[in-house]
This record gives C-alpha cells, structure tokens and sequence, in this order.
C-alpha cells in the first residue's frame, strides 16, 4: 500500500524507519521496475542517500520540518546542480547542469530525498510522452497505453508508487493531464506562484512548476516548499503564500461550482461524463452549489496556444545551439553546418516542428496576423473566466477527453493529438490555477476531474479536493504492479 | 559635387557605466581575462531569466530628460532573434515598438558659428553581444563572452545631418553630453561608444531619399569624418556612372580609407521581434522623472551660456571651455581658487595647457598642473609678480613639476624688478651705450623703442615690468 506524505512523516518521526531506509526501499522498487515503465531517466543513489543521511540527523535533533527526509522525484526539466539535466532531450544529454533551480532549491532546504530525474516529453512538448529520447513511458495501469504527458514520468512514478512525490511542470496540461491518466493528484499553480527560475523554458508566458502526489493534503505539503516570491524570475509574483495545508479543512458548503457548458459537449466520451456527473453528485451532496455557466471562446484556446506556445519556445530554444553545451555535431566545416547539424540532430520531431511553426508565426509578415492576433483573443479567454468567476468560486469538468489511448494511436496525427488538452489548456493562457483529483474509472483506466480556481486561490482548490477525497477513496487506488 | 544633397543619421551605441550588467548581476569592469565575467544569465545557459538592472533605466532617463525628449510611462523590452555565436541565447534582449526615450534634440554648433538643431528620433536600451575574435586560433573563432549583457542605450539620430562634419559636430555632442551626465565613459577604443553613420545621397532639389548605407567600425571620430566623405563620394560616383546604390553594411577600414561591403548573411535577416515574456514592461512615473531633473548635474548648454552671461566669455571661449565636462570643472576649480580671473585662466586653458596636454597626449584629468596651482600663477600676474612672459618660463617649470608658482618664482629668482630707481639705472646704462638708436628714436622712429625695451629685458634677465620700462624709456629719451 502505497505512502502517503503524512503517513511517512509521522513513520519517520515515531522511528519507524529512517529516511535512509525508506529511501534505499524506494530505490529498489525503481531498479526493478523502472526498465518496464521507463519514468526514470536518470537515478541518484549516492545523492539521494546522502540527502537522507542528513536528513535523519535532523529529524534526530528534533529539527525535522513537514518534508524532512521524504523522498521525491524531479521532472527532468529542472536544473539540478551536478546531475545530468536532459529534458529527454538528445540536445542535453551530455548536459549537467551547474546550478539548481529555485524550485529544487526550496525543496532540498526543506530536506526532501532526490531518487532521480524523471521521463518526460522532449523540451516539455507533448501529451503522451511518446516524444522522449529515452522512449516512451508506459500507464502503470496499462503497460499498452500512454501515462500522459509532458511530465509522463513523473505521474507514473507516483501511480506506481516508486516515489511519493514527484515534480512536473505544466504549460497546457502537463501535469493535469498526466494526473488524470495516471490517477494521481496534481496541481499547477497560478502563474507566478512557483519560480521559473532554473525550469528550463518552453512557453515562458505559460510555464509553471507544480507537485504531484496521491491526495491534494500531499500536494499542500509540497506546494508550500515549491512556492514564493523568486527576485531571480521577473515573472514571479510578490504574493503572500498561505498555509495550504491549514486551508484544507472547513468543507465547501456553499461554495458556488461552475460547470461551463463548453465543456460537456461533444468530443467528450460519454463514460468519461458519466463518472464526472457522478463526481458532481458527490460534491452536491458535500454541500456545494452547483451552476451552469458558459465559457464562450473555448474553441479558440487551441489555436491560440499553440501561436503562442510555439512562438516562444522558437526563441527559447535557439540558445542549444552546439556552442556552449549541450550536442555538438561532429567535424562542423562552418558555422550554418555547426548549427544546423547540432540542432537536426538534438531535437526530435516534435520540437523540430513547433519550432518552425513558431519562427513562421514571428515572422515578418505573419507576426500580426499570427502571434499578435493570438495574443488578442487571449485577453478574450482571460475575459470569460473572469466573467464566470464572478459568479462562481470554481469551475469543474472532466481534465481530458478520454482516458488514456493506446501508445501510437496519435502519433500520425499531430492535431489530434494537440486536442487531448482541449480542457486544460484555457487556463495557461489565463494564468489560473488547476489541478486534477482522480474521480473514477473507465475500463479499469484512471478518470481526472479538473478543478480551476480564481487567481491565487490554489487554498480554495485544495480544500474542494480535499473534502472529495475524504469521501473517496479513488485517488487511494493503485495499479497494483509494485510491489 | 555642389548637385547632390546627402543625408547622414548617426546610430550610436553608448555602453552605460553600471556596474553590472543589464539583466545579471555580473561585473561590466573592462579588461578581464575572456570568459571570466560572464555568469550562468550571460551564458544563456538553459532555465535561466534575466532581472532589470534598474540603474541601466536610471541612466536612460538622465539621458532622455537631459535631451528634452518624451519618457514612455511604459517601455517594453523585445526579442531580437538571430544567431551568431557571441549571441548566447540566439536573441537579444532589446526594445522595439515601446522604447523608453522617445523623440527629442540637441544643438551643434557648425564651423561657422551656426547653431543647428539635430533631431533624435528615440533611445532604446539593449544588452551587447559578446566578442568573436577570428585572429587567435587557427581556423577557429574564439568567443569571449564578458561583454555579454553589459547594457547599451542606442541612441537613434533623425537624418537631419548634411554633412560629415555635422555628424562629427553631433557625434561630440552626444559625447560630451553623456560624459557630462556620468552615463557613459566614451572609450571609444576601448569600444564603449560606438558610431555607425546611415549615408545616401540625392540631387539637390529631389524630395525622397536616396538609398542608404549603414557604415560601421568607426572608432574615432577623425575616421567617422573620412568614412563618411569617402562614402558620399563613393556613392555619388556610382550613380553618376549609372548605377545604384545597393542598401547594405559596410566596414569602414582605417589603414586604406575606404569603405567595403561586408556581405554576409546577416543581411537577410528577418528578427521576428516579439515581447519578451521574461520581462515585465518598465514603469516611469512622474516621481522619477522629477527625481531624475533634480538630480541632473548643469548639462553643457547651460554651463555655456552661463560663461557668456555670467562671467563674460567670449561665445567661442565658453563653447570650447565646456565641449568636455572634465574642462568645463577644471576651469571652474580654478576659477574659484581665483576669483575675477575667468578670462585669463580661460586662455591659459585654452592655451598654454590646452597645447602642453594636447604634445603629452594627456586628458586634463591627468594635467600634472592642477587647477589651484594654475590659478596661483594667473594671480602672480595679476598682482604683477611676474609678467606674462616670465609666466611662461613658470608655467614650463610647474609642467616639469619643480612645484608651485611660488616655489619656483623664488627658486629662479623671477620677481619682477618694479623699483623704478633701479630700472632708471639700467635705462640710463642702456641709453648711453647706444647713442645712434636714441638719434633714430627723437628723430620719429617709433620702432627703435623696441630695441631699447629689449636691451633693458636683457640686462635685467627679463624681469623688469615692461610696462615701467616702457614708460620710463620713453620719459628719459624725450
């Protein structure tokens, strides 16, 4: 049975175990299992355990905080000092990054364990992580199908349970989406909650760091570590963090939820509606007021983001050019070989084409047309949710729509694949906070309902997860293939 | 040559005196050794975000305000894309549509005393790129990143110069200016002010512009001269031949005088600029614009024209007294170290140090005369210690460091001989060894005066005070 964060805290605390043991075990279950699901791309043995050495030292002085000596698994988008950073890139292979990011930082101050680097979608594009280096990761709950993506390996390990907690990063879903596939919890911030800083970029107006873990009580814990004010990200928000974790109680009783009709139409198969309708019911019966409301430019997110996405992950992605670090072609005769060989050769497919979507979208000629209309009807999009906010304290839907395919069924067709993030991807774009709980089951595979909440409200979220949970136990299920 | 019209902008690129870079925290002191000032931010390196050096902007607005122009109360920073290897992050981080000083002016002043207002179209600020040098290995190219991120205001002319020596009038302005305002150190050696000069030609009469070349590696302001006539001659030329000048850059080479394509691919390039969505627009409110007037020093125009109304400079002394600020506070060191003297310091400035500083190849930071001492010997003059040409021999000693005016008037024994009784007694001497002289002189020849001023000069080692000698001369040979 898999451990919670709360129930490992007070293991650790009562002496149960140390944190070097429940580090070593977690260590194990990956060398076992990770050649079959393939989460992993790179594992910190020596650093994890010595991470967990001091650890115990401190939970020993009785100097223990809520995350000393629990162990977790970053998103191998995060730069961690003197361990290789690849973005499940070929392009950052050989790259070891010379500094932490701000998001490993907090974590690691607050005496978490690294076991490694997670499996991802190459450069954060993708929704299946079909599109890594390192191959695909493959659904704990059908070794057939995909986990999601982009942070693919990072929910799969969690639902596995070869690590309790996980780091991802989201830009149109990527953790959301992932969630609800793998039926783990995850939340992505406001934008501006979390640092940017050492999150290697791909849509910089859209990216932020979340937590993954099996219950929004979890996700608090590590939210709390993750968030805060950065001077190193101009981007960062100066906004008090509260205590997520003393918001959780207190129930929704009355508290207005909105079900955008935009959501519930077609494209959504019907089974998955059924398991959210009964989702819906649990949380009327919770207290909450449920409301019609209606998100209108909808259709529009995905065009919109994907011009923008693409356009600034063009010019976010021109620094790996063979220079400084990162691959290198061999026996460039010039400059236009060096580069264009490096780039061919580092990136795969799928980077290769939004790259060149995004610099045709910049280009003289289209900018306007292209990026600053996008840009335009992004306020739109922005507007609607704050037009529904005013009515409502959250908004609820399914997070995708279908539960998880089959590996390959989408990777002919690139716009069908763009679609599975249909519901998460309007509020990147707004800038609002999300997060997806398990609700059910399909066939034996995970369903996500997707929550989003008002700016800086990730409080109000996990609170509404929070009481779901208490009355299921669907985020407690596991895919039993570890043990 | 008197058909054709030509039309100059100058872009300027002024490196800004912080201390660390634009949007990184490193250090921007020159001379490193390569790759040494250059953290993770100017690396490009992946996952990193650049933070606002808010002096950069302070620096900007002192600039805007002291050239009248429009502040944007919001300013955008834009992703200039392209690649190239001192290029770290295959953009630079720069402003397009929303620069921060808009449209403003300053005054040249032409050879013939015309005042002429040139026109700036808009000032951005931008971070440099690093260096590529060609030359150290072989068959490689060597990238030195230290000057990566350090921050750059470029500072965009209207075309309104018709003339290489308007743009080298304005070009000094603008270099004198951003010295004055302590915002730039102008090397331009050492690459902190840059000048590319934008040149075409037309016939006289025609209302459209001819198609310009942008000319770039001009590093002093005598080669921004001749790259300019060399262009202008070099375009007038080839339409008068027939054919058209192509718009292109071009590199100005020092050693041949001459301009050459630099026809590289760079020319194509489409930058696909965007807002930078690391960076947040730049707010300037009212307060810091207040803020920033107060805290302008006196700017050259009003220094000038102060000298003129104020204490009775000649128009030309007060343009060229402060060209430079380091002059224009030399002057006034001295000045309040002798007060009254302001035209005679003003022309030994001008002149005897001016020359001495100019032979040395020294800037008047470096006079090893300091303004106090210089206003001591001005006042030996004035209370005629000395005389103006024994002040010269003083002035030699000061440069050479044998000390103050003073210590060497009573080293080398320089007093002026003042006691007439004395001075009569020479006259007399002199007059009696010279008869026929004294027979030109009462017989009207005014010259030979002259002759005896010098025979008593002579005697007395130059010390008398000629004009006692003059009018003692010319009572006792009446």
């Amino acid at each position: 049975m898999a451990r919670s964060l709360t129930q490992i805290r007070a293991d650790l605390d009562a002496g149960r175990y140390s944190s070097v043991e429940i580090s070593q075990e977690y260590l194990d279950l990956i060398e076992r299992h990770n050649p079959a699901l393939n989460c992993f791309i790179s594992i910190t043995p020596e650093l994890a355990l010595k991470q967990a050495r001091a650890a115990d030292e401190r939970i020993a002085a009785g100097d223990a905080g809520p995350l000393t000596g629990i162990p977790l698994a970053h998103k191998d988008l995060f730069c961690t000092d003197g361990v290789r950073t690849s973005c499940a890139s070929a392009m950052l292979d050989n790259f070891i990054a010379p500094y932490d990011a701000t998001v490993v930082e907090r974590l690691r101050d607050a005496g978490t364990v690294m076991l490694g680097k997670t499996n991802m979608d190459e450069f954060a594009m993708g929704s299946s992580n079909e599109n890594s280096h390192y191959g695909s990761v493959t659904n704990p709950w059908d070794s057939t199908r995909v986990p999601g993506g982009s942070s693919g390996g990072s929910a799969a390990a969690v639902a596995a349970g070869l690590t309790p907690a996980a780091t991802g990063t989201d830009t149109g879903g990527s953790i959301r989406q992932p969630a609800a596939l793998c039926g783990v919890t995850g939340i992505k911030p406001t934008y501006g909650r979390v640092s940017r800083y050492g999150m290697i970029a791909y849509a910089s107006s859209l990216d932020q760091g979340g937590p993954f873990a099996r219950s929004a009580a979890d996700c608090a814990l590590l939210l709390q570590a993750m968030a805060g004010f950065d001077s190193r990200d101009s981007t960062s928000a100066e906004q008090a963090v509260p205590d997520f974790g003393a918001g959780l109680e207190g129930g929704i009783a009355g508290r207005k939820i909105g079900l955008p009709r935009e959501y519930f139409a077609e494209g959504l198969d019907y089974r998955v509606a059924a398991v959210i309708d009964e989702a819906i019911a649990e949380l009327r019966k919770l207290g909450a007021e449920i409301v019609d409301v209606s998100l209108p430019n909808t259709a529009l997110a995905i065009p919109v983001y994907y011009v923008i996405a693409m356009a600034e992950c063009s010019s976010n992605l021109s620094r790996f050019d063979g220079v400084r670090f990162g691959h290198r072609c061999e026996d460039p005769v010039d400059l236009e070989d060096l580069y264009k060989r490096s780039r061919a050769e580092g990136f795969g497919a799928e980077v290769q084409r939004r790259i060149m979507i995004g610099t045709y979208a910049l280009s003289a000629g289209y900018y306007d047309a292209y990026y600053l209309k996008a840009q335009q009807l992004r306020r739109m999009i922005k507007d609607d949710f704050q037009q529904v906010f005013a009515q409502v304290d959250f908004i609820l839907g399914p997070t995708t729509p279908e539960v998880a395919f089959k590996i390959g069924a989408k990777t002919d067709d690139p716009v069908s694949m763009y679609l599975q993030d249909i519901y998460t991807i309007s509020l990147n774009l707004a800038g609002l906070p999300g997060m997806s709980l398990p609700a059910g089951f399909v066939d034996g595979l995970p369903v996500g309902m997707q929550l989003i909440g008002n700016y800086f409200d990730e409080t109000g979220l996990l609170r509404v997860a929070h009481a779901y949970q208490q009355q299921s136990d669907w985020h407690l299920r596991e895919p039993g293939l570890v043990t | 040559m008197s058909d054709w019209e030509t039309v100059i902008g100058l872009e300027i690129h002024a490196q800004l005196a912080t201390r660390s870079k634009i949007f990184s925290g490193a250090s921007t002191a020159f001379g490193a050794p390569p790759n040494t000032q250059a953290c993770a931010v100017d690396l490009g390196l992946p996952g990193v975000l650049p933070v606002l050096n808010r002096e950069a902007v302070n620096m900007a607005l002192r600039f805007g305000v002291a050239i009248e122009a429009e502040i944007a109360e919001s300013s955008v920073f834009a992703r200039k894309n392209y690649f190239y290897p001192d290029l770290p992050k295959g953009y630079q981080i720069s402003q397009f549509e929303l620069p921060i000083v808009g449209p403003g002016h300053v005054y040249i002043t032409l050879d013939d005393g015309e005042r002429k207002e040139i026109g700036i179209t808009r000032a951005h600020l931008e971070e440099d790129a690093g260096k590529s040098m060609h030359d150290l290995f072989p068959e490689q190219s060597g990238i030195d990143l230290n000057r990566a991120g350090t921050p750059l205001l470029e500072i965009v002319s209207e075309p309104d110069m018709r003339s290489a020596q308007e743009a080298v009038a304005y070009a000094r302005k603008i270099h004198s200016l951003v010295r004055y305002l302590e915002i730039c150190d102008g090397n331009m050696q050492e690459g902190s002010f840059r000048c590319d000069a934008n040149v075409s030609v037309r016939r006289r009469g025609e209302s459209e512009l001819g198609t310009r070349t942008e000319l770039k590696n001009i590093n002093s302001f005598r080669f921004l001269e001749r790259a300019i006539n060399f262009e202008i001659e070099r375009q007038v030329d080839l339409i008068e031949d027939g054919g058209r000048v192509v718009q292109e850059t071009r590199l100005y080479d020092a050693e041949r005088d001459e301009t050459r394509s630099m026809r590289s691919k760079e020319e194509a390039n489409d930058y696909r600029y965007f807002p930078d969505p690391d960076l947040l627009p730049v707010a300037i409110t009212a307060d810091d614009l207040e803020r920033t007037r107060a805290s302008l020093p006196e700017l050259p125009e009003q220094k000038k024209q102060r000298y003129i109304d104020e204490l009775g400079l000649s128009d030309y002394n007060a343009e060229l007294l402060t060209a430079s600020r380091d002059t224009a506070l030399f002057f006034e060191a001295a000045l309040a170290a002798a007060p009254g003297q302001c035209a005679p310091l003003a022309n030994w400035i001008l002149g005897d140090l001016g020359g001495a500083l100019n032979k040395a190849g020294l800037e008047i930071n470096a006079s090893p005369i300091s303004p106090e001492a210089l206003a001591q010997l001005v006042e030996r003059i004035a209370d005629d210690t000395i005389s103006g040409k024994i002040a010269k021999e003083v002035f030699e000693a000061m440069w050479q460091g044998e000390g103050g005016a003073d210590e060497i008037i009573e080293a080398r024994g320089l007093r002026q001989i003042t006691d007439s009784g004395a001075i009569e007694t020479i006259i007399d001497a002199v007059i009696e060894a010279n008869p026929e002289q004294v027979e030109q002189f009462r017989a009207g020849k005014e010259k030979v005066l002259g002759f005896f001023v010098g025979q008593v000069m002579k005697q007395t080692q130059g010390k008398a005070n000629p004009g006692q000698v003059n009018a003692l001369l010319r009572d006792k040979l009446k």
